[in-house]
């Protein structure tokens, strides 16, 4: 297939199109409005995907919302989310595109039908004419089941490509993901090479379960979202629980927080913090004490090492105690 | 700024951050779109595109602080200058002579206290950091031209400070705000919430020291000094307590990548026998020809593992860390005993059944089993030949033996014999060196002498040889 040259940038990259946000306060701005809060690090990297047109990697614990901002970009750009899921096995006809060969077959059949009833019982050899028509018709658009990755390539509406938990899959099958990634087209050798209208936004997740390959993390911009600041966090219980008051909303954030500078094999994610604000909210707690945080530290806590040893830190009664 | 990227990039692989052409060009074209005097979009511009692994952020984060420390209009170097150059630049004759009067200073130590107190409490970050500034200028008696990576200026402004007093101090406030009413949690939370704060002024005094030292020494110079190795390169055997710490966080992820990466390799690895039920099943689909052959999955013979280790003093590090890693993946072992050994040797193996907290296990090894025989000094021939007299029976043909230590025998007896013999009855024998390779053999090592009876002894000094070495074994 020739390669017809991108019209490069003014850079040298390829264009990544008008932009979807003005500046980084804007894409706070926005995002916030789907509910999701950014910090200035996320906002930064979301605008700077959008304009050099490049892949995301976003890395980090489980529970930081890591899927959930790529589905927030979705929402506030009103675009469609198409997500790929990773998982052990992933191939070409999962993750690309397929052969709709069942379709093919009929469609051989009713030709074959259609020459029988025209030539009578005259044994019906295909010429080559027809057979050329026959290969052109069956490789055609129609007969191409497009899987997520192709799907976000040729929709002409505006999308945002959600490769969730890309760690699962197996090295040799990260390859790929590498054409759609670094040139955003994909090579069908029946049908040539579709490449996007506008380039789609990108994101993929991974927890860390294994080192990705250079060749991959090379194609993406990176970035880790860590456990976020208490001031953030206390933001977003109260964004996602409106019912609680403020003064919960602040002592669930501390306390969460307090639990996190311990020694734990898990430590609470904001998705759990956010249970645990509903649990209360719920239960009708106005203000935490001891009994009450250790009687519900089960939403937080997931390991019964860390239950003991965070029930015992918490009602701790000596101030001495430093860290 | 482009001569600063080339320079920045060029220090980030120094420190040993794999940084490709393409990655920097990048970084180059991301800086169009962000704004240069916003400090903290640049960093943020600078590591989604340069740093690929977050176990490289904290060297990413020491460079960009050197580099780019001079950015941004708080941190304006020269006006600052202007305003306090009057009271105290001349630290050469007034560092030494310590903290007498300030030089006509308008603030004396107590009312300087007393602010950084009273900024601390209220939570006002402003003041936290002018108060960090006249606070470095006056306490950490900076010298020009010394190469130094600024950590002894560090520890003197704190010791002036004395944050654990002001700690007490501000718990006490806090505590008297509530009138003495404080149940556990709450105190708990607040001596949270205040360390927090004091560990924000602990770094606004690193980066003053450090923007001090970059206006002094110069870029290039600083970042030299301050480079550390990354956590998966720092050697167990001359580990700081900060890298140690540094590495318990990384066995963390490592122990879980490993199990992953194991578990796979042993499911796709072979392939088994024929499996005649599924391929027939599978046949049905095909009208009964079996097009697609189906195979069980191989189950092959899961490794026995004997861990013996000496952790005396100077390997200590070395052993835990091991047995955390082996422990970590010991579903992929049909059985993990461990012995750990100075002169004496004992079975820790206890430890670690019935308990989920691997970290916890290895801390009660260091504290309950009884190792020492005469006088706590390595002894590895008394070791193994205990070991063999009580345990040797144990070991059969499935048994991998691993024997991690520096062989650093005081000239005792090496008893080498005994390895011979554990060589007969295992199915291997591997013995972990945590020094560099050319040490062994020197002064009282006698690595070589029970080498010959192993099938490969292995230099292993940094997280990266440990995990390679662990990975082949499984």
């Amino acid at each position: 297939m020739a390669e017809e040259s991108q019209p490069p940038g003014p850079l040298g990259f390829p264009d990544p199109g008008p932009a979807r946000f003005a500046s980084v306060p804007e894409v706070r701005e926005r995002l916030a409005e789907t509910g999701y809060l950014a910090d200035e690090g996320i906002a930064g990297v979301v605008h700077l995907a959008d304009r050099l047109a490049k892949p995301v990697l976003v890395e980090g614990p489980a529970g930081t919302g890591k899927t959930e901002l790529a589905k927030a970009v979705a929402r506030a750009t009103a675009s469609r989310l198409i997500r790929l899921q990773c998982y052990e096995g992933l191939d070409e006809s999962k993750a690309l595109y397929e052969w709709n060969y069942k379709k093919q077959l009929l469609r051989i059949q009713a030709q074959r039908v259609v020459e029988e009833t025209s030539e009578g019982v005259s044994e019906a050899k295909p010429t080559a004419d027809s057979w050329h028509d026959i290969e052109g018709d069956i490789f055609s658009e129609e007969f191409l089941l497009a899987r997520p990755l192709l799907e976000a390539i040729r929709a002409s509406d505006p999308v945002v490509l959600l490769i969730d938990e890309v760690d699962r899959v197996e090295l040799e099958t990260e390859a790929l993901l590498l054409e759609v990634l670094s040139e955003y087209q994909v090579s069908i050798p029946e049908l040539g090479t579709v490449r996007a209208n506008r380039i789609p936004l990108v994101f993929l997740t991974s927890n860390n379960t294994r080192e990705l390959s250079e060749a991959l993390k090379r194609r993406c911009l990176y970035l880790y979202l860590d456990y976020p600041t208490l001031e953030r966090e206390r933001e977003i219980v109260k964004t996602r629980v409106p019912a609680i008051t403020d003064e919960l909303a602040d002592q669930v954030a501390r306390i969460v927080r307090s639990l996190r500078t311990l020694e734990l094999k898990k430590y609470p994610s904001v998705s759990e913090t956010l249970d645990w604000a509903r649990t209360l909210v719920v239960l009708g707690v106005e203000s935490i004490d001891a009994e009450q945080a250790k009687a519900t530290l089960h939403v937080l806590l997931k390991y019964r090492s860390d239950l003991e040893r965070a029930a015992k830190e918490l009602s701790a009664e000596d101030t001495q105690k430093g860290r | 700024m482009l001569d600063v990227l080339t320079g920045f990039v060029g220090e980030l692989r120094q420190a040993g951050l794999p940084v490709s052409l393409t990655e920097s060009l990048d970084a180059a074209e991301a800086l169009h779109h962000v704004p240069l005097e916003d400090r903290e979009a640049l960093k943020y511009a600078l590591g989604a595109t340069l740093v690929k692994s977050s176990a490289h952020w904290k060297a990413f984060e020491t460079a960009f602080e050197v580099y780019f420390s001079m950015r941004g209009p708080q941190f304006d170097i020269e006006a600052e200058e202007g305003r306090e150059s009057s009271g105290e630049r001349p630290p050469g004759d007034e560092g030494g002579a310590g903290r007498g009067g300030g030089g006509g200073q308008a603030l004396s130590d107590e009312e300087l206290a007393e602010m950084l107190y009273r900024a601390l409490l209220s939570g006002n970050d402003a003041t936290v950091a002018a108060m960090a500034r006249q606070a470095v200028s006056r306490y950490a008696g900076m010298e020009p031209g010394r190469p130094v990576g600024g950590t002894y200026y560090l520890y003197r402004t704190l010791r002036n400070l004395d944050l654990d007093r002001l700690l007490e101090r501000m718990l006490e406030a806090a505590r008297s705000e509530t009138d003495g009413h404080m149940t556990a949690l709450e105190e708990r939370l607040a001596r949270d919430e205040l360390q927090s704060r004091l560990d924000r002024l602990r770094k606004e005094i690193e980066d003053e020291i450090r923007r001090r030292l970059v206006a002094d020494r110069g870029t290039e110079a600083l970042a030299r000094s301050l480079r550390k190795p990354l956590p998966e390169d720092i050697d167990f055997m001359h580990a700081t307590r900060d890298e140690l710490a540094a590495l318990r966080r990384a066995i963390h992820p490592l122990t879980r990548k490993l199990a992953v990466r194991l578990a796979r390799k042993r499911r796709h690895g072979r392939k088994g026998p024929l499996d005649f039920r599924s391929t027939m099943r599978h046949s049905l689909s095909t009208g009964g020809v079996p097009v697609d052959p189906k195979f069980r999955y191989p189950r092959p013979a899961r490794p026995e593992i004997f861990v013996i280790a000496d952790v005396s003093g100077s390997v200590a590090a070395f052993a835990r860390f091991t047995l955390h890693l082996v422990y970590a993946i010991s579903s992929q072992f049909s059985k993990v005993r461990s012995f750990v050994f100075i002169d004496g040797i004992d079975e820790v193996t206890r430890f670690f059944e019935g308990s989920d907290d691997v970290g916890e296990a290895v801390h009660r090894i260091n504290t309950e089993a009884d190792v020492v025989w005469v006088d706590g000094h390595s002894d590895y021939g008394h070791a193994l030949s205990v070991f063999w007299e009580r345990w040797g029976e144990e070991i059969t043909s499935r048994t991998s033996v691993l024997l991690l230590g520096d062989a650093r025998n005081n000239y005792h007896a090496s008893q080498a014999w005994v390895l011979s013999e554990i060589g007969h009855r295992a199915r291997h024998v591997y013995w972990l060196n945590p020094e560099p390779l050319s040490y062994w053999g020197s002064g009282d090592s006698i690595v070589g002498e029970y080498g010959v009876y192993c099938d490969e002894v292995f230099e292993c000094r940094n997280l990266r040889q440990l995990e390679q070495f662990v990975t082949e074994l499984a």
